[in-house]
């Protein structure tokens, strides 16, 4: 059969293969920029608040020669705060990224999945039932809610041996509102726990020591890992389950994987901060126009766009109605709300 | 063993749920050829090549790859033996038409391994045949649906298999794309020697183009061979329904339908009942 491809053959041709290793380099300026913007924001982070510290006096503080009330905020409360700032928004931002990557859904986040509306209430309950009152005491009965939730809306997701991933993210949204509801319930049935949990329930990164984080260092690692491992995966998986498995992706065991990672990681912020919405919806969203749909970068970018944007929030809750400050989980909303307008109308377009 | 890329299957079951779709289907597709599978809506076509490719587990019967079961194949194993382009796949966001021909190198990586110089080299091949290099840096979801189409299987090409699997490749398409989608088909055949199963609308593009036809009818398997000798008009009458004349084409000789006149209009000469 001769000819009977030369319009496929007579195409452009290129001069050289672009060369693999530049590529990964391409977005280097990019990752920097992104770092430094980062670095910018714990500064401030580290500076602002009700009582603003000038940059020198925070530096000091930090190399441990800093005296005085100044230096005794920024060691021992704007230290802990940025760090688990930067931990919570670092882990909300690669579960988004997963999350949506795994439901093949814009909209999945932690959030959407049941995960955080999970933590809320197991916390609830532990703070009417045993009487908790420290939010370090918190850390398990969040993540092992969080974890429950996620099991649970994978359950009602699992069709015929497979998760289907619309019901996923149904039914991880019907999960959350009845959660929600129960927690509601156990709230105003109790007055106690009214006023120990909604400062929790808030979601936020004030008043958490140190010793908040260590706890849920190893399953934030491991969740990171896990994240990274099945970034490949999901490029295939973003074809459909069908062209994934002609590709040789073992659909099901990638997304179990993800979930998994997805549990860890949400599990572990929420744990530590509370519930935060929108973070894990924003960063991948963010970062998509920026590095495009390669989950290798993708994920790597919403590590450091998590903790931008949930610092970013932080910051700005403790500026608006100085001196008091705003929970981040309430600034997160509100900035959130419109962004998820603005994406559903997006994806129905 | 050797490997001829012969797919068969012995007295296989494909269901959904309750309902039985594709029944005691004993096939042979014969390796280094074009296959063509037809038959009427809903008669199981896309079914039966879910079952060929695995993305369908049999209720029965066994689906094989020169003898060995690709059901209890490893999926990448199978996946550097058979490429396939489903009828829809999902077109995913912010990736370019390089990006994503680059997937097609899935199974031919791992964890650790660096992309390679062969991978690149299957890519920029891949690209050249469908003639998407020009495209390359393009996003996949801005194409037109001729250009999709081609980069759908530039993906399938840079997968670099011996067999490839097509569910309606020409369906949204225009007859100036469908014809290049089916001549680049009988190009690859042609000069790589690669074997291709398509399920195809078109009784004439299916005779054209096809070496090997299979029809099917509620499932079963209604005739099976050289379109020559498998497409007649009594085959048409009671596959599909329609009363026809097969004449040979003019430009090719191969079988083509030529439905009846029914309806009075657009005759010009006399339809004859």
């Amino acid at each position: 059969m001769p000819n009977l491809s030369s319009r496929f053959v007579t195409a452009t041709e290129r001069a050289a293969p672009s060369g693999v290793p530049l590529r990964a380099f391409r977005y280097l300026p990019l990752f920097l920029g992104g770092i430094a913007a980062l670095g910018l924001c714990a500064a401030l982070s580290l500076a602002l608040g009700a009582r603003s510290v000038p940059l020198s006096t925070v530096l000091d503080a930090l190399l441990g020669h800093g005296q005085g009330r100044d230096a005794l905020v920024v060691t021992g409360l704007r230290v802990p705060r940025t760090v688990i700032g930067l931990a919570v928004g670092a882990a909300l931002g690669v579960a988004g990224a997963v999350a949506q990557g795994i439901t093949r859904n814009p909209l999945a986040s932690p959030t959407t999945l049941g995960i955080n509306a999970g933590a809320g209430f197991a916390v609830v309950v532990a703070i009417f039932a045993l009487r908790l009152t420290d939010p370090v005491e918190y850390v398990w009965f969040a993540f092992a809610g969080a974890a429950a939730a996620a099991v649970f809306a994978q359950a009602l997701a699992q069709r015929a041996g497979d998760i289907d991933p619309v019901r996923l993210a149904l039914g991880g949204t019907v999960l959350q509102l009845v959660l929600l509801s129960w927690t509601s319930a156990v709230m105003l049935a109790s007055q106690r726990t009214l006023d120990e949990a909604r400062f929790w329930l808030a979601g936020s990164l004030a008043g958490r020591p140190l010793d908040t984080l260590w706890p849920v260092l190893p399953t934030l690692v491991l969740g990171l890992l896990l994240a990274l491992a099945v970034a490949p995966a999901l490029n295939a998986l973003a074809l459909g389950d069908d062209s994934a498995q002609a590709l040789g992706v073992p659909v099901a065991r990638i997304r179990l994987a993800g979930g998994i990672a997805v549990v860890l990681l949400a599990g572990s912020a929420v744990a530590v901060a509370g519930p935060v919405a929108f973070i894990g919806l924003a960063a991948p969203h963010l970062v998509r126009p920026l590095l495009g749909g390669d989950h290798r970068l993708l994920v790597p970018g919403c590590l450091i766009a998590g903790p931008l944007l949930l610092l970013t929030a932080d910051v700005l809750g403790r500026l608006v109605i100085r001196p008091a400050e705003l929970e981040v989980g309430i600034v997160t909303a509100f900035l959130g709300a419109p962004l998820l307008a603005l994406l559903a109308r997006k994806v129905a377009r | 063993m050797t490997t001829t890329n012969q797919l068969s299957t012995q007295g296989l079951d494909l269901r959904y749920g309750e309902r039985l779709v594709v029944g005691g289907l004993d096939l042979t597709l014969p390796g280094g050829a074009v296959t063509a599978i037809v038959g009427p809506n809903a008669c199981g076509k896309s079914t039966l090549l879910r079952g060929l490719s695995r993305l369908l587990a049999p209720a029965a019967g066994t689906v094989t790859l020169d003898g060995a079961d690709i059901h209890r194949m490893p999926a990448r194993a199978l996946a550097l033996r058979m490429g396939l382009l489903p009828q829809q796949p999902v077109t995913p966001e912010a990736v370019t038409v390089e990006a994503l021909v680059r997937l097609g190198r899935y199974p031919h990586q791992r964890l650790l391994s660096p992309w390679s110089a062969a991978d690149q080299r299957a890519v920029d091949e891949a690209l050249e045949r469908t003639g998407t290099a020009a495209l390359r840096d393009q996003p996949v979801d801005r194409l037109s649906g001729g250009q999709r189409q081609r980069a759908w299987i530039a993906l399938a090409l840079a997968q670099d298999t011996e067999l490839l699997l097509l569910d309606e490749p020409t369906t949204f398409l225009d007859l100036r794309h469908q014809l290049d989608v089916l001549d680049l088909v009988a190009a690859l055949h042609a000069e790589a020697g690669r074997t291709v199963v398509m399920v195809l609308h078109d009784l004439g593009q299916a005779a054209r183009y096809a070496d090997h036809m299979v029809v099917l009818k509620d499932g079963r398997l209604a005739a099976a061979g050289a379109p020559g000798e498998v497409l007649d008009a009594d085959l048409v009458r009671s596959v599909f329904d329609v009363e026809c004349r097969v004449i040979p084409d003019p430009e090719t000789g191969t079988p083509l339908v030529v439905p009846k006149g029914t309806a009075a209009r657009h005759t010009t000469a006399a339809a004859s009942a």
